[in-house]
């Protein structure tokens, strides 16, 4: 991660992104130095906790070196976090771009405004990476580790700058915004209007329109912006951490990333395994012993409780139950480790780029247990 | 279903459609294909419908590619994706009385405009077509394997955001009807499904809590998925705790020919993750009280997913609405 100024950590939903990179941040600002941001969408509240956020934290904030001394760490740099508001940056964004206070009023009091903010060209995963734009653009950082918003479709985001470029260059937005008279002289699109009339209403349609001939005041800086935050996460400042487990689903999705990542001109640097269970279920001969333990419980449980010392208050009965839930669960996480063990040689095709990390046992909570996290990510 | 919940609380598979919903990975997509497959073999006929194309609603079933229009996976039981273009040249047709075909090249268009621009309009042609189904009683009942709990509750709303936005017009007439179904309690109901985990249970809390803010529509119950197992009790564990004493795990491992630390090893992070999930799950239990019907469905310890797995999850689906 030395030579890079951003990682967008990325992949399917529920496998722990956001832990994910607050973890390589903490450790870039542990071992690297210089000032890391952790820049997050959606952090568990333990997390923000952890990371010394408040509710409102739009703003970066520093994670002070007292929590990092706490968790035994002395770092060599900064880490500071920051949350994506939405609507605050969007907000920010239309006063930037629109050509006038007076038209970012109008803009931002429309009733439409809200609705629309919330929804179109996937607002949510274009904002995040502008916002990345917008602090990277600062240069006020030496790293800035990004998670990527839970997408329904994960590779949403990185198609967003795009979106937002065709979105305001295409025909649905003149055809949306031309007066409503000329509509009817014109025949190409007399059909259009006709359903689109028939679906919605003109009244709404009319509403519709207007919202985006204000909007439209603000394309051309949209546009411009939307470019070049496609070009900076082509960046070879830019890499891409792909995250999963190895659960079926999202090993099928992380599999989709790997190939279209390179595909759109964007760098994978790696590829992280989380919450895999620890490699000692696959060991030779364990299951076999497992296996024994089951069957020669009663047979074991007479012998240990008769020899005396810890067991000696113990009925045998009860021991032999415990020694069969024991060999019983030993199998059962052996059929999960061996599960995943497959599903990680398909996603083992560019093996140098995947690391491990074992499923922790308790909710990452503070400091100390980020950074428990980072030491099998950082390298 | 519980005592204490009130006597007019519709079960659970009485409704005839149900939104499964969830944070993205907790098994939204398993759980709604044992709902199906349950409310099949009770001898409801049955439709399941995947919202996202990721294509899990087929192996859930073992079965080729569902598409929009529903394909007999198991006795009673259709399953179909949801395709919005295919559902608005279906409502044109239908509803509106379009005739089919014509309109196809505006179509395409304006399907662009519908999904990036109009607000709600896409969730309202995604809806009304489940709506439609239940209205036209093609089905005993639909099951939705939803959008995840973030972007559901902007789905249930559309209805009423597009009563609002739009004041006249076919559309507006359409909403009626459809708000009435989706508001009624002993026909429409959510269910959240989260995993004994931080994220999940504060998002199913969350949600609950938007459901009834912003929405008419019901909270049929919660599903806690990949539960894991309880191996000891108290008294078990103390039993546990004296087997891993060094001497005894010793003469353990004597007996046996080979060491047994890893087999200790695994049921002391089985017993350790367990307890810490436990929590999530209070918190959970004591947020929704006794009235929401609260289901549990173990973690399932199989080799691979498929329709093995969605029996077994049926299984202990019906297992638990019978307790």
């Amino acid at each position: 991660m030395a030579a890079k100024e951003i990682a967008v950590v990325c992949g399917p939903g529920g496998v722990g992104k956001t832990t994910v990179a607050a973890a390589a941040a903490a450790m870039a600002a542990w071992h690297q130095g210089g000032r890391v941001l952790a820049l997050t969408v959606d952090p568990a509240r333990r997390l923000a906790d952890a990371l010394g956020l408040s509710p409102s934290g739009d703003m970066p904030e520093q994670v002070p070196k007292s929590a990092f001394r706490a968790a035994g760490a002395v770092p060599q740099g900064e880490l500071w976090a920051a949350m994506v508001d939405t609507k605050k940056s969007w907000d920010r964004l239309v006063t930037r771009h629109a050509p006038d206070r007076a038209t970012a009023r109008r803009i931002l009091t429309n009733p439409l405004y809200q609705d629309i903010a919330g929804r179109f060209v996937q607002s949510h995963d274009y904002i995040a990476i502008e916002r990345l734009y917008e602090l990277h653009s600062e240069g006020t950082y030496d790293l800035i580790v990004v998670d990527t918003p839970p997408s329904r479709n994960a590779i949403d985001f990185l198609l967003a700058p795009e979106r937002m470029a065709e979105f305001f260059a295409s025909r649905l937005l003149r055809f949306l915004t031309v007066p409503y008279r000329s509509r009817l002289v014109d025949v190409a699109s007399r059909p259009f209007y006709y359903v689109a009339d028939k679906i919605l209403g003109s009244q709404f349609l009319q509403d519709i329109a207007e919202f985006f001939i204000l909007f439209q005041t603000m394309s051309e800086g949209f546009v411009e912006r939307a470019q070049e935050v496609e070009r900076l996460l082509a960046d070879r400042r830019t890499t891409f951490v792909v995250v999963s487990t190895l659960e079926a689903g999202p090993v099928r999705e992380a599999e989709t990333f790997m190939s279209l990542l390179p595909a759109q001109g964007l760098h994978v640097g790696a590829l992280v395994l989380n919450r895999v269970l620890p490699a000692y279920l696959l060991a030779d001969g364990l299951k076999e012993r497992a296996e024994d333990l089951c069957d020669q419980a009663n047979e074991l449980a007479g012998r240990l409780c008769a020899t005396g010392g810890a067991l000696q208050e113990r009925e045998p009965a009860q021991v032999s139950r415990v020694l069969r839930e024991i060999g019983t669960n030993f199998n059962n996480l052996g059929v999960v480790a061996r599960r995943e063990a497959s599903q990680r040689s398909d996603l083992g095709r560019s093996p140098g780029l995947a690391v491990s990390v074992p499923e922790l046992e308790g909710d990452v909570h503070d400091l100390a247990s980020v950074l428990e996290l980072g030491r099998h990510i950082w390298s | 279903m519980r005592q204490s919940e009130a006597p007019t609380a519709p079960r659970l598979l009485d409704r005839k459609l149900l939104f499964v919903t969830g944070k993205g990975g907790v098994g939204k997509t398993a759980v709604s294909a044992a709902l199906a497959l349950l409310a099949a073999s009770q001898g409801k006929r049955t439709l399941v419908c995947e919202l996202d194309a990721k294509g899990d609603l087929a192996s859930s079933f073992e079965c080729g590619p569902t598409r929009f229009e529903p394909r007999l996976v198991a006795p009673n039981l259709w399953a179909m994706s949801m395709d919005t273009e295919a559902s608005l040249r279906q409502y044109l047709a239908l509803q509106l009385k379009l005739p089919r075909g014509q309109y196809v090249a505006p179509l395409a268009r304006m399907l662009d405009f519908v999904a990036s621009a109009a607000p709600g309009v896409r969730e309202i042609v995604t809806v009304g077509k489940l709506c439609w189904e239940v209205r036209e009683r093609h089905y005993d009942m639909v099951v939705v394997d939803g959008v995840a709990s973030g972007h559901i509750i902007g789905q249930l709303a559309a209805p009423q955001a597009v009563n609002r936005l739009v004041r006249v017009g076919p559309v507006r007439n359409q909403t009626g009807w459809v708000l009435d179904i989706l508001s009624d309690r002993s026909t429409t109901g959510v269910l959240a499904v989260a995993t004994p985990e931080e994220m999940p249970v504060m998002e199913t809390m969350e949600l609950v809590d938007r459901l009834a803010q912003e929405t008419t529509v019901g909270l049929a119950g919660v599903i806690v998925n990949r539960v894991l197992p309880e191996l000891f009790g108290t008294r078990e564990e103390e039993a546990f705790d004296a087997l891993s004493e060094p001497a005894v795990a010793g003469s353990l491992s004597e007996a046996l020919g080979g060491t047994v630390t890893p087999l200790l090893e695994a049921a002391r992070l089985m017993v350790r993750t367990r307890r810490s999930r436990a929590a999530h799950v209070e918190r959970l239990r004591d947020f929704l009280g006794p009235s929401v019907p609260l289901l549990y469905v173990p973690y399932l310890f199989l080799r691979s997913y498929g329709l093995r797995a969605t029996h077994q999850v049926s299984a202990a689906i019906a297992a638990e609405l019978e307790s």
